[in-house]
């Protein structure tokens, strides 16, 4: 099966001016990102605020062109394209936001919401519209005199229902959810979730699911993707990550996810410091300034993203081949 | 295919606010204000006299009584109900002439209104949507406009262009173009940075569709008051004009015209000052009540949407 969006060397920098006289500085926001993902699958993208997440999420619905790397979209590249091609392009990757209160136009009514890209992008006339809105409001589980109603009457969960229904409306192949659960009640978000597994199945949409809530990630990904500073650390399937993460960083997230089991023994590991400015990012490894396993090559190198066991991960503490990880760590630490 | 049906179970249960009509919600927050309906009244009484001033009025306004010169009002000593509110120095009635200039200075408050709101509205989502230096010319501009006194602006232009009701209009609506493209470029600036109109953009809404159709309905409460409040700011500074005698010409009979006019007998035949200035002083207060009231009924900071 091939992928219907796949990112190569993603990169995205941002100029900020600092006054009037000094150059201008640059944040790499996203420094070099490739996934692959195919139809009827989920992508997590986990980090921490200011990892680059929300950054991925806009250069893959196209509201921002990446600096360098290539974008392709059930097989063509988005940068090359023509105008055309990319109004198609376009109408297969929509997105869900984090906060359903933002996100809808306070002045629009639902039908209206609903049908709006229907109306843009295509020459539907308004009673099949309005049909098309109706079947998408019953899909979701809204009801159907909901259709007259404006945003402020709905509670979030509603509010989310619908901003996946406007999502869906123009039939996209892939679908960014960009912390889609994190605004919600706990019950909530699990109606949500649910709802999101049963269209990924109706439609064989693509998630690419944006989070920093491991909980869920473990609930709904097929592949997680770390990313730190810009950096994707670690790449792998859910069983691979979870169950053993290699990733000095993956393993201090996970260790950091509350488990539900007041007898599971945990080892806690605490990164000291603060994510590191953008402005200013470390030499090598993006993560030694805060990394137990750091030694002299983190400093100096950065590490490639290479494929070790069974996940793809940058990082030169871990080591390749079959290794039990306590070694890799245990030696690390010798070396420091 | 997994679930036709067991959503919409789980949905009933989660909460659903009654639909409110806006309308009624709006009235019912513009009521509370005693003042503002009261404004909202009188404002209505001035609108109608306006438009059937022909009817309502006894007279023509240019109409000379030359055996009626400066007649005192009916309360006054000397008063006559055929002069309800007397005559001016040249024997007009007083009353006919202020009737009919309710409808010139209403007609100078909502042109000036009207016209700033459109051009503002365009040039402030201009300035929003584009940025960079078309944000810088356009903000700079209105810096300058907004630099000098408003009445030397208005004079200006007045001498520039030639003193008729026109030109007035024209020279009023430069004066406060500003605030409405600054209110309207902030306002903008504010909804562009929101999500809704990254998902619009995500769907492929196009420029002209996402800003007048996504953006600017969301701007419209705080132009709805300052057009609201600008319309008594219009009359005022029409009226200013007219006394300085660059607004409206003689025999027109504008409010500011008739204060100019009647200057000479302020001491001698108080009234014929005192009039036109209540008429003006009643209309802007009543505009400005109003204005007051839509700014609470519709201000979203004081109502949680």
């Amino acid at each position: 099966m091939s992928a219907v969006i796949e990112a190569r060397d993603l990169k995205r920098d941002y100029e900020s001016r600092r006054g009037m006289f000094s150059a201008p500085a640059t944040v790499k926001a996203l420094a070099g990102v490739s996934f692959a993902l195919e139809a009827g699958k989920t992508l997590a993208v986990v980090g921490e605020s200011g990892s680059g997440k929300s950054t991925l999420a806009r250069l893959l619905t196209l509201i921002e062109e990446p600096t360098a790397g290539q974008l392709l979209i059930d097989g063509k590249d988005v940068a090359g394209a023509d105008a055309a091609t990319l109004k198609r392009l376009r109408r297969e990757i929509q997105i869900v936001f984090q906060n359903p209160y933002g996100s809808l136009n306070p002045r629009q009514k639902i039908g209206a919401a609903l049908e709006e890209p229907l109306l843009v992008n295509t020459d539907m006339p308004a009673a099949e519209r309005e049909k098309a809105a109706r079947d998408m409001m019953a899909r979701v589980g809204l009801r159907p005199e909901f259709y007259d109603r404006y945003p402020h009457m709905f509670s979030g969960g509603q509010r989310q229902r619908i901003a996946i229904a406007r999502a869906l409306m123009l039939r996209p192949k892939i679908l960014v959810l960009d912390e889609p659960v994190s605004a919600l009640d706990v019950s909530i978000r699990a109606q949500v979730l649910n709802l999101l597994a049963e269209l990924q199945e109706e439609f064989k949409l693509a998630y690419v699911f944006v989070s920093h809530d491991l909980s869920v990630v473990k609930h709904i990904a097929d592949r997680v993707m770390v990313i730190y500073l810009g950096h994707a650390v670690e790449t792998g399937t859910r069983e691979a990550i979870f169950s053993a993460p290699q990733h000095p960083y993956t393993r201090a997230l996970l260790s950091a996810t509350p488990v539900a089991d007041p007898f599971a023994v945990k080892e806690r590991i605490i990164l000291k410091g603060e994510l590191p400015s953008p402005f200013d990012p470390p030499k090598g490894c993006a993560f030694h300034p805060r990394c137990p396993l750091a030694f002299d090559r983190c400093r100096r190198e950065e590490p490639p993203v290479e494929y070790k066991n069974g996940r793809d991960v940058a990082c030169w503490a871990v080591e390749g081949g079959q290794g039990g990880r306590r070694d890799d760590a245990d030696e690390a630490a010798g070396r420091r | 295919m997994a679930g036709e049906t067991p959503l919409a179970a789980t949905i009933a249960d989660e909460f659903v606010v009654p639909p409110a009509r806006p309308f009624a919600a709006f009235w019912a927050s513009f009521s509370e204000n005693k003042g503002a309906v009261l404004g909202l009244v009188v404002i209505s009484l001035i609108v109608l006299l306006a438009i059937f001033a022909d009817f309502v009025a006894p007279y023509h306004p240019n109409e000379q009584f030359r055996e009626a010169v400066k007649a005192p009002p009916v309360w006054a000593e000397g008063g006559t109900w055929r002069f309800v509110l007397g005559t001016d120095g040249l024997g007009r009635d007083m009353l006919s002439r202020l009737i009919h200039g309710a409808r010139i200075s209403l007609f100078i408050g909502l042109s000036v209104m009207a016209v700033s709101f459109v051009l503002g509205i365009m040039i402030g989502l201009a300035a929003a949507y584009f940025g960079g230096v078309v944000d810088v010319v356009i903000t700079r501009m209105m810096d300058l406009i907004m630099a000098v006194p408003g009445l030397v602006l208005a004079i200006l232009v007045v001498a520039v262009l030639g003193p008729n009701l026109t030109n007035t209009i024209i020279a009023v609506t430069i004066v406060y173009l500003p605030r409405y493209v600054r209110l309207v470029r902030a306002s903008a600036l504010a909804e562009l940075n929101k999500e809704y109109v990254t998902a619009a953009k995500v769907a492929g809404v196009g420029p002209l569709r996402l800003m007048l159709s996504t953006v600017l309905p969301n701007c419209l409460a705080p132009l709805i008051i300052q057009a609201a409040l600008g319309v008594s700011d219009a009359i005022l500074e029409a009226a200013a004009l007219g006394f300085l005698g660059l607004g409206a010409q003689p025999p027109i009979s504008e409010w500011g015209t008739m204060l100019a006019d009647a200057r000479e007998f302020i001491r001698s035949n108080p009234w014929l000052v005192t009039l036109p200035g209540l008429a003006i002083l009643v209309t802007v207060i009543s505009i400005n009540l109003l204005g007051d009231g839509l700014r609470d009924a519709l201000d979203p900071k004081m109502r949680r949407s």
